[in-house]
């Protein structure tokens, strides 16, 4: 077995090779390299047509017309233009926005963002399992209330938010509905035909596709309407100009015509591994699972080890590629804003692990994981000074710390 | 977070790790950190009749660099009197381990359990 084991799934994936395969051919003299905005000749026509047939493929995922999909840098980008596309246009309804203290930094900081230019935002809190309340989310609701951004899936804890319940509530109110998909592509189906979801972004590299590429679908009926954030030659019907990276569109394009194809066989699959990996480690003492224990994508399970800390876990954990909960990994030096936000204590945000399982994962790979946790979770307690005292009936609550 | 190989070296070695009996009046404790900051420190020296430091043990929750900090003065407090001890300095730990800047609060948080466990033995034996 190839060491360390890839287990970060929610990070990046990689390209699959029948992406990468497709990608090649529009880069080089013999490819397709040409200009799609170039009308004057066939090189341009062909590459035109590459990018229309990615742009149908990312619509057919998600069941959505592919006039209504722009092409992004990615889903930092696709968030930026949705929130504050959205915001500046109907800055004269009102200026206050909605979304939830879980999302990610490119929701949040877009957000901050708009308040420093005389927005007002409401972060709302999530329950202790990671999910919006419905009634909390009705009561900020307001007059002036212009854009609500909430996220599909977790990237952190995986949990899904019920995204068709929140985007009648804010369809009902005449409130524009953002919704950062980037983690729920090929992993939960997404009817926008049903769902009453104004503005969703996408990711390429979340969905076995390359970096660098996004997309942002954009309602037509009813119709949404951006404030441009780029600007230049009015590509991507004015929303988003600069020319369009062909390779990458069409990866992109490839890689969700793979996720609708194989997504309920790869959900069943991997749920099998997930399992496998929980089953396997759950029986350890003071081991906890974060987030909805149902309402979650498979691919995602962030657990918290009690008394043993987050990056000296990851160093033990050295021959398995995963993302930790610890402000040590980081350069912030807080835990985890998401897992605070369940209300989890510094001390289980500062020692959680999140495995993401995905299309490579095998089940000989979880086997040794799960091996390697049990070592190292030994192997540190044995080390704990907490664990001593969990163990010696201490309430750790009851001691006198002397915080530094 | 690329640690120099003293600190892999005390982290996937730790010297010393381990307890001794509470009850013993020539071992004493001395506990620092906290849960919610991501560090606790355990040391535990065992001073002998003329005052030298014969044995320590560490128990750590912390980061790589906090094991391997403390793992270290296990080492260099061994052989020493309390006022060798005493004169331990976090940038001495700092400078052996080679520990990035962002990871300097373990050794200082080293040389306060190393003057904590001293306290302790003061205190124990009242003068």
């Amino acid at each position: 077995m190839n060491l360390p084991i890839y287990l970060d799934y929610a990070a990046t994936t990689p390209v699959d090779p029948r992406v990468a395969e497709k990608m090649m051919q529009f880069l080089t003299m013999d490819g397709q390299f040409g200009n799609p905005a170039s009308r004057s000749h066939r090189f341009g026509w062909q590459a035109e047509e590459a990018v229309e047939i990615a742009r149908s493929q990312i619509a057919e995922l998600v069941n959505a017309d592919p006039r209504e999909i722009v092409f992004t840098s990615g889903a930092t980008e696709s968030n930026n233009l949705a929130i504050k596309g959205a915001a500046e246009f109907y800055h004269k309804k009102g200026k206050h926005l909605i979304t939830v203290k879980t999302e990610h930094k490119a929701v949040l900081d877009a957000m901050r963002q708009l308040e420093r230019e005389g927005y007002e935002v409401t972060y709302l809190d999530v329950e202790a399992n990671g999910l919006v309340d419905l009634e909390k989310l009705t009561n900020a609701m307001r007059p002036d209330t212009t854009v609500v951004s909430i996220m599909h899936v977790n990237n952190e804890i995986g949990v899904v938010q019920d995204i068709a319940a929140i985007g009648e509530l804010c369809r009902s109110k005449g409130i524009i509905f953002h919704v950062d998909a980037a983690q729920s592509t090929g992993r939960v189906a997404i009817d926008l035909q049903n769902l009453k979801v104004d503005l969703m972004s996408f990711s390429g590299h979340k969905t076995y596709g390359p970096k660098g590429v996004g997309a942002l679908f954009v309602r037509r009926k009813p119709r949404i309407r951006l404030e441009a954030q780029t600007h230049g030659g009015g590509h991507e019907r004015g929303m988003r100009s600069g020319t369009l990276a062909t390779h990458q569109i069409v990866a992109m394009g490839e890689s969700f015509r793979i996720a609708k194809e194989e997504m309920a066989s790869e959900q069943a699959r991997i749920t099998v591994l997930r399992d496998r990996l929980w089953n396997g480690i759950k029986d350890i003492e003071q081991v906890f699972l974060n987030g909805d224990a149902t309402q979650r994508v498979p691919g995602i399970t962030n657990i918290s080890f009690n008394y043993v800390e987050g990056e000296s876990l990851i160093m033990a954990l050295k021959d398995i590629a995963v993302s930790s909960g610890s402000a040590c990994t980081s350069a912030s030096l807080e835990p985890s804003y998401v897992l605070r936000a369940l209300g989890l204590s510094d001390e289980l945000a500062h020692s959680s692990i999140r495995f993401s399982i995905g299309r490579f994962t095998t089940e000989e790979q979880i086997d040794h994981t799960i091996k390697i946790v049990h070592e190292a979770i030994d192997k540190l307690r044995e080390m704990s000074p907490l664990w001593d005292m969990y163990k010696d009936g201490v309430d750790l609550n009851t001691v006198a710390w002397v915080a530094h | 977070m690329a640690y120099s190989n003293k600190v892999i070296d005390h982290y996937e070695n730790p010297r010393n790790v381990g307890s001794f009996a509470k009850d013993d009046p020539s071992v004493a404790t001395g506990m620092v950190g906290a849960p919610a900051c991501g560090d606790v420190m355990k040391l535990q020296i065992k001073v002998n009749e003329q005052g030298i430091i014969e044995d320590a043990k560490f128990k750590t929750y912390g980061c790589g660099s906090a094991i391997a900090s403390s793992s270290l003065v296990t080492e260099w407090v061994k052989g020493k009197t309390l006022d060798e001890a005493q004169q331990i300095k976090n940038t001495d730990i700092a400078h052996e381990l080679a520990l990035p800047p962002v990871k300097i609060h373990c050794s200082i948080l080293a040389e306060d359990a190393i003057k904590a466990a001293i306290a302790d033995y003061k205190q124990k034996r009242g003068s």
